[in-house]
């Protein structure tokens, strides 16, 4: 029973790491239509932010040596002007793309980025120690926990509730909405196009960063394809959420999340090494059941 | 369906067959370094134009042929290594398999068919599905293939490389193959079914209504390309003779759709001309970073810059040129030799690719 709570835990804490990833691609498509496979580079960013731009093996902290509550903002504003940078010199101009297009220049801009910090950063993978007071573990009745798990799980609720009060009460947050419904008619209506979708940029980069922090803490190692997994995950839970729905990129998220840990932890040991191909395996099936996902969000449908 | 192409309709692929001959023969003349890149080219020119004939008629961006590509290369590393280092390092393999060794042609059948059996499998489930879903799905089976390839010790060889393939594919083999795959595309995209399925390309509902089975056409597609990718595979196996899981991920899938949208998705041509382009800007690259003399100064651009220029020039391209180089067009002979072909009015206001 403990082995299983402690499971579920950790299926809840990657899965709210999906989740956060799968908003970020969620909110992009919901508005653009746009698959951005950039989104996990974007992460990447946000976690070598924290050092000196140098080849050398050794990673030397700069801004991640401060002080979190300086810290944090720093490096949701550096990958918050990445992500406006991509929309303004690729995604800007191909404005009027089918979404194939679009998808393509995504996967563009992302073996740019990688390949960028490949040749800011050298190849070789980095240690790097964040937080470290985050992976001293708390005993409850038994249940043994790093207060990491807990902290994810807790900044995904946060970050989830505050984009749902911005996206339900605040005025750019119905703007936002509005254009995903149908985004000439909010044009029409006044909703000024590129403001929108540069705010929407904004978000998703602020949702990285939160990521990249998070998932820099847990792992402690820097990579230049770091965010890659995540956002392949991630781009799974979307369109098994429901491609276009906000709840459904959360939903997928933590469905997709909970089904690697759980995979994990229950598959035959010899099968373990295949968990991936299962968690596929299981996404393709989704999809044959419900083309449009488990939440299906009604203005993606064509009417005709 | 062969009888109702007439002359002019075959123009087009002996056209390109004639160009890539060109191109093959001028790369002969070359070194080595230039022999191993031309080699490169042909077989990637036989996995593009085996992409096309699905991603180009049905208009689905398809992440997995890279995918079909890993299957089709280990099939034929199944078949022609030395029995003697399969029964040590692949225990898992039948034993036909096993302790057998088969010539070239068979592993490269063998490659195909492997390919296009999976297609089949794949296809049957996930045809039913269209846009992005679709090329999700497709994504999916990249990761499944790469994690089960790359995890199957006894099968695979696992993360360790399959090693000792016979190098045979040289220059003219890879041409061959390439003619062969630009014919093949070719039938059949003016065979019905290549109508059909480009029919629903342009508006499925329409398509639909018309009485086309589009899960059907686009089944038959999947196939025929999965065939042409793996049999692709089979000959990049044999070309270098190492075999590793994670070569065939996400770098090459990127590479090969780079290599399509370069071209133009729209038309087989776009498919042939965009490989000899982004080989050629790759090449241009490379050898830059390794560091050109110019008078007394060398220069050289820092390690990395191949790939982000590979990205900067397709994204250039998407902006400026959505529908490729070829704008979606066939190369035909030249109307008049005097007076340059002027655009079409289907190619001046097409919207942009995959439309």
């Amino acid at each position: 029973m403990i082995n299983f709570l402690q499971n579920a835990i950790d299926a809840l804490s990657l899965g709210s790491l999906y989740a956060l990833v799968a908003l970020g691609i969620g909110l992009l498509f919901g508005i653009l239509r746009l698959v951005n496979f950039a989104h996990g580079d974007f992460i990447t960013i946000g976690a070598y932010s924290l050092i000196l731009p140098s080849t050398n093996v050794v990673a030397t902290m700069l801004i991640g040596s401060w002080h979190w509550e300086l810290l944090i903002p720093v490096v949701c504003a550096i990958v918050v002007v990445v992500a406006l940078a991509t929309d303004a010199l690729v995604f800007r101009p191909l404005r009027r793309s089918t979404a194939p297009t679009l998808m393509i220049a995504s996967f563009a801009v992302s073996y740019v980025i990688q390949n960028g910090v490949l040749m800011m950063y050298g190849a070789r993978p980095k240690a790097v120690n964040l937080w470290s007071a985050l992976t001293t573990q708390i005993t409850i009745g038994g249940l043994r926990e790093p207060v990491l798990q807990v902290v994810t799980i807790a900044t995904t609720v946060a970050l989830m509730v505050g984009l749902s009060l911005f996206l339900r009460h605040a005025r750019w947050g119905v703007q936002m909405r509005a254009a995903a419904e149908d985004f000439r008619m909010a044009q029409y209506l006044g909703v000024r196009g590129n403001f929108v979708i540069g705010l929407a940029f904004a978000v998703s980069g602020i949702l990285a960063a939160a990521v990249s922090l998070l998932f820099l803490a847990q792992t402690g190692a820097l990579s230049n394809v770091m965010g890659v997994p995540l956002a392949l995950f991630a781009f799974v839970a979307v369109v098994v959420g429901g491609m276009g729905s906000l709840p459904g990129a959360v939903v997928g998220g933590f469905l997709v999340g909970i089904v690697t840990t759980m995979l994990q932890a229950y598959l035959p040991p010899d099968l373990r090494v295949f968990r991936d191909a299962f968690t596929f395996t299981f996404v393709i099936i989704v999809l044959l059941v419900r083309p449009a996902g488990l939440i299906p969000s009604r203005s993606i449908v064509e009417r005709v | 369906m062969s009888l109702q192409v007439s002359w002019r309709g075959l123009i087009t692929p002996l056209l390109l067959i004639a160009g890539v001959a060109v191109v093959t023969f001028l790369g002969v003349l070359g070194g080595d370094q230039v022999q191993t890149s031309l080699v490169e080219m042909l077989i990637r020119m036989v996995v593009v134009v085996g992409i096309w004939v699905f991603v180009g008629n049905s208009g689905i961006i398809s992440f997995g042929h890279v995918g079909f590509m890993c299957v089709g290369a280990y099939a034929a590393a199944w078949a022609t290594v030395d029995p003697n280092w399969k029964s040590i390092m692949l225990t898992g393999l039948p034993d036909w398999l096993q302790n057998g060794q088969y010539p070239f042609p068979f592993a490269v059948i063998g490659g195909a068919v492997l390919a296009a059996v999976v297609a089949l499998l794949l296809g049957a489930a996930i045809m039913r599905l269209s846009g992005i879903a679709a090329s999700i799905a497709t994504f999916a089976f990249l990761m499944i293939v790469n994690s089960v390839y790359s995890n199957w010790d006894s099968v695979t060889g696992g993360t360790s490389s399959i090693i000792g393939i016979p190098t045979v594919v040289g220059p003219w083999v890879a041409f061959g193959f390439a003619a062969g795959a630009i014919l093949l595309a070719y039938a059949f995209k003016v065979s019905r079914y290549g109508l059909m399925l480009r029919a629903s390309r342009e508006d499925e509902v329409a398509a639909k209504a018309s009485a086309i089975n589009i899960v059907r056409v686009r089944l038959v597609a999947f196939v025929i390309s999965a065939a042409i990718v793996g049999l692709g595979g089979a000959l990049w196996a044999h070309f270098l003779g190492v075999l590793t899981a994670d070569s065939f991920y996400l770098s090459l899938c990127f590479i090969t759709l780079a290599m399509l949208v370069v071209g133009g998705l729209g038309s087989l041509s776009g498919a042939v001309l965009g490989v000899i382009v982004v080989t050629i800007v790759v090449e241009v690259l490379r050898t830059l970073e390794g560091g050109v003399t110019l008078g007394k100064t060398m220069i050289s651009l820092p390690p990395g810059s191949q790939e982000i220029g590979l990205g900067i020039v397709l994204a250039l391209i998407m902006i400026f040129r959505p529908t490729g180089l070829t704008r979606g067009q066939e190369v035909q002979w030249p109307k008049r030799w005097s007076r340059p072909a002027a655009p079409s009015v289907e190619a001046a206001t097409a919207p942009s690719l995959g439309e």
